[in-house]
Formats: C-alpha cells, structure tokens, sequence
C-alpha cells in the first residue's frame, strides 16, 4: 500500500472511533531534536498516523487529536523527543467495542 | 490561617482496570479505606483486548458472581494458523463443555468490575488523572490530581503499560522497544448466525472460538508478529501484534500490516461483508522476568501491566492484572493492620506473587519471546511455507510416486537453509521448551 493509500485507510478507520477532543495538546515534539531524527519513525508505526513530516517547514506536525493514547511513539522515538502525557481527565480515546 | 480538608484514605489505587479494581476490592474487603482513580469517565473506554478475559482469576475475586459478567461468547475452540502466501496448515482444539475464558468488551467488563468495587465500599472517582505522586522523605504519601492532593498510607500504581507513575517513583524504567508489542485491532459486525456458521459454533450458544495466525504477511523480511481473531455475540475481532522494534527497523505501519493479514486468501472470507465496529491499539509490555521493575517501595506498589505482568505465550494478562491486583490488596491490607508502609512491610507482595504461578511462570518464561523474535525470519516465513509443502504432497495425489516427492521434500528441506540456521532454530526451540520445564 502506498504512504497515501494507507493514510486514507488509516483516517477511515479513526472515524470508527470516539473521542473527547481538549484544545490542549497532549503530545508535543522537541522540533530540534526532530531535526537531527534519521529514521522518523514516528510518522509510519503510529497506529493512528498522528505524526507527519513537513519538508516545507522542516517540522514533525503533530495531529494529536487522533491520538489512540497506544504510548508506542514514546517507547520508539530514539531520541526521546516526545513529551508524551495522558490527555486531561475525562478526554481523549473513548473505546466502546474494543 | 484558614485550613484546607485534607483528604487521606488508608489506600489509594491508581487506574480502574483489571488489577486495579482487584486490588481496591481486596481492600475494601477487609474492612479498610479506599479510593479507586480513573482517568476516563468510564471504566474501560481507554482499553483494548484482543479478545478474551480468562475465568479462573475472575472465579477466584468473585466465587458468588463471576457468572454476571458482561461475557459475549466462551472461548472453548482454538485454531492456530501457520499462514503461507496462499496457504494455510492448522492445529485446533475443541473444548465444547468447558469454559475457561470468554471475550468481553473492555467498556462493559472493566465498568462491571467498577460497579462490584463500588457495591464492596470502594470509592470510585472518575475523570480524575493522576499527574503526580506525593513524595515526603523517601516515601509515598498520597497522589496529586489535576486539582488536589489526596493523601494515603499506601498507593498501588495500576495505571497500565504506559505508567507514568511507576516512573515517576523510580521502580521502573521505560522499556525498550524490543521488548514492546503493539496490538491493533478492529472489531467487526456480523450477524450472530453469520459468526456461528462461520467458526462451526453450535447455534444460539455463547459458544466462541478463536484464531491465531503466524505468517501470512507477504513480506520477505517480516516483522516478528502474531495475528488474532476473537468471536463475540454479533460481531469479530481481527488484529496483530507487532514488535515494536521491528515495526521501527523495517520502516513498517501496524494498520498496513493488518491489511496485509485481512487480504490473506484464508483471512478474507472470515471478514467478509463485515462492518468495522472500531479501531483500537494498545501496547503490550512483554519483557517478562528479565525486565520486571521493582515491584515495591516505601508506601507503594506496582501491579498489573504496569509491572509488565503478561505472560505473551499464551496470551495471559487479564488473569496476571486480577491476581496482581489481589495480591497487591492483601499486601496493603496488611500493612494497614499493623501500621508499618515501610518496603519492609510491603516485601510481602514480592513473597505472594512468588509463591504464585505470577512470577513463577514469568521465570519459567523468560526467554522464550526473545528465543521465538530471534528466529522470527523461521517462524514468520520459512516453515509456514514448509507445512504448506508438506500437505500439499501428503493430499496431493499428484501421481507421481510419493518416495520422490518426499525425498525431494527433504532434500529441499535442508538444502533451501543453512545448516546452521536450521540448527539454531531447533535450538531456540529446545531451550525454549527446556526453560520451561526445568
């Protein structure tokens, strides 16, 4: 599957889902460590793809409402870059089938 | 000076999950204070299961109920698939008269949990995230939310994989990704008849079954990764679990890779005409014996997943979190009668969960994951593709004479991979398998 084919896939399936969306972002990245990052591997084993690179900006975007609160992008970032928190009490993912 | 209510109970437990519904019940059992805190509004929103809670630990917390749980179907038929390309060679077994774990969704199993906890004198407070702990010389008082303190002679952290807390104490470290398994997966909606006709299950029963799939990614090098597929009442779950290191090595995206399994020839015709219900991941924390924190310290204590108590194998976790969790209760409960949080005091936990099949089989296990993901390149791929071969000459009747197929079977057998390889993998295998049982 391409990078967009699997983008759309991915947005298809967060549809299925809940959330509680707060205005303050609970991810944020360290853009400068971001930019010595080789791998990014942030931007493809997100379940949710909530992390995208901008060439234009030379920046991580960061889509944090998508956030399916998994902590994979926390373990894996090799530079420890995320500062990865729980969404305020009562927000975030809310999972009624799973 | 005008004096804050300080609000102190004797134990506080972090996270409304399966150990930590346990333990706050425990607690609560033998006659002491305790608040239970929970970041979601309802228990189980923020969790994911591939599939089934196992009833021998839920029996054991709750002798006279365990039969009202919300379950959706026993599990008592299981399948593990070696998938080939287009191939796929199958061990089952059937246990129609037993019932020894059943699938449940997270959001109704965990609130029952909650409403049992609160029915036994547990106080229950959603909503509530737990940012900090209170640390007063080198020990654990109390927790700190988003709006207070809340004080307590004893606080078990169960906040699950992630646990920011145990961290924050400095009983754990954060793992490695090696020794991560991120599980997605997605529920779908079928008919009730469409899944009983589908998995051969006797009809209007809560009979269930399950599948394991090995293989199957069409990926010359594959990720060491298990697919699995659960029943409920009117709807399936499909997902995979993905070492997170291999998804970060191969430049991999766990959704595609659950593509890959669904468009499996064998896979497709199970899901088909289904309705995604949901999409959900979760981590797994699957470093076992090798890589458990401490468990324990002054005033506090760590339990379930956030203690990395899952025995991957055999997809045990549910039954590691409620006896944990008990196991944490009594320990709390003790120190509570007799007035003494020091580590001394709260050892007691190490010695419980000692005695029990928790750190026993955690020993026993340690090194069959890391044996299994070094070989994965075998496992994933190479004998999948074998067992095809095999069968395929076994029910072939090809007419040719089926001494030369055999032999070139086992000519191929040995000759398509390193002498070498093939031992190491028969090794992995021995140790595995002696590690156990020693």
């Amino acid at each position: 599957m391409s990078g967009e084919e699997n983008k759309k896939s991915i947005e298809d399936k967060l549809t299925t889902i809940k959330y509680n969306c707060c205005r303050e972002a609970h991810l944020k990245v360290n853009q400068e460590l971001c930019k010595k990052c080789e791998s990014r591997c942030c931007t493809y084993i997100c379940p949710a793809k909530v992390y995208s690179y901008n060439e234009n900006t030379n920046e991580i975007e960061v889509e944090y409402e998508n956030c399916l609160e998994c902590g994979a992008c926390r373990i894996a970032c090799p530079l420890n870059a995320i500062d990865w928190e729980y969404p305020k009490g009562d927000y975030g993912v809310i999972y009624k089938n799973s | 000076m005008e004096e804050k209510e300080v609000q102190k109970f004797d134990v506080i437990v972090v996270g409304a999950g399966p150990s930590g519904v346990a333990a706050a019940i425990t607690v609560a059992r033998g006659g002491a204070r305790v608040l239970l805190i929970e970041r979601s509004s309802a228990a189980g929103t923020k969790n994911m299961i591939g599939g089934a809670v196992f009833l021998s630990a839920v029996k054991d917390l709750f002798p006279d109920c365990w039969q009202e749980a919300p379950y959706e179907r026993f599990i008592n038929s299981h399948t593990w698939s070696l998938l080939g390309d287009d191939t796929s060679v199958n061990i089952s077994c059937d246990f129609p008269n037993e019932n020894k774990s059943a699938s449940i969704y997270r959001s109704k199993f965990d609130s029952w949990l909650v409403q049992k906890a609160k029915d036994e004198g547990v106080y229950f407070a959603p909503s509530t995230l737990v940012k900090h702990l209170v640390i007063k010389q080198d020990r654990v008082c109390g927790v700190k939310t988003e709006f207070e303190e809340i004080y307590a002679d004893v606080v078990i952290i169960a906040d699950g994989v992630n646990s920011l807390l145990a961290k924050e104490t400095g009983l754990r470290h954060d793992y490695d990704p090696t020794d991560m398994v991120l599980s997605i997966k997605e529920t779908h909606k079928l008919s009730r008849e469409v899944v009983e006709e589908r998995f051969n299950l006797k009809k209007g029963t809560q009979q269930g079954a399950a599948r394991n799939f090995i293989g199957g990614l069409k990926l010359e090098e594959a990720p060491f990764a298990l697919g699995f597929m659960y029943t409920y009442l009117d709807s399936i779950s499909i997902g995979l679990g993905v070492n997170l290191n291999d998804l970060s090595a191969l430049g991999l995206n766990p959704s595609d890779l659950l593509e890959r399994l669904k468009e499996h020839p064998v896979v497709k015709p199970i899901i088909e005409g289904s309705e995604m219900l949901e999409y959900s991941a979760h981590l797994i924390p699957e470093g076992g014996y090798k890589k458990l924190p401490k468990l324990y310290d002054n005033g506090v204590i760590l339990a379930g997943d956030a203690a990395g108590f899952v025995n991957g194998v055999h997809f045990e976790g549910t039954n590691f979190a409620l006896m944990s969790g008990k196991y944490a209760g009594e320990t709390a409960l003790s120190a509570v009668k007799i007035k003494n949080f020091d580590k001394k005091t709260l050892k007691l936990y190490e010695k419980k969960l000692e005695r029990s099949f928790i750190l026993k089989d955690l020993k026993s296990y340690k090194d069959v994951i890391e044996n299994l993901c070094k070989r994965k390149d075998s496992l994933m791929n190479y004998y999948p593709k074998k067992a095809a071969e095999f069968f395929r000459i076994f029910t072939g009747a090809s007419c040719k004479p089926k001494r030369d197929e055999f032999r070139k079977f086992i000519a191929d057998f040995i000759g398509q991979r390193k002498l070498r390889e093939l031992f190491k993998d028969f090794w992995a295998f021995v140790s595995s398998v002696f590690g156990v049982l020693k």
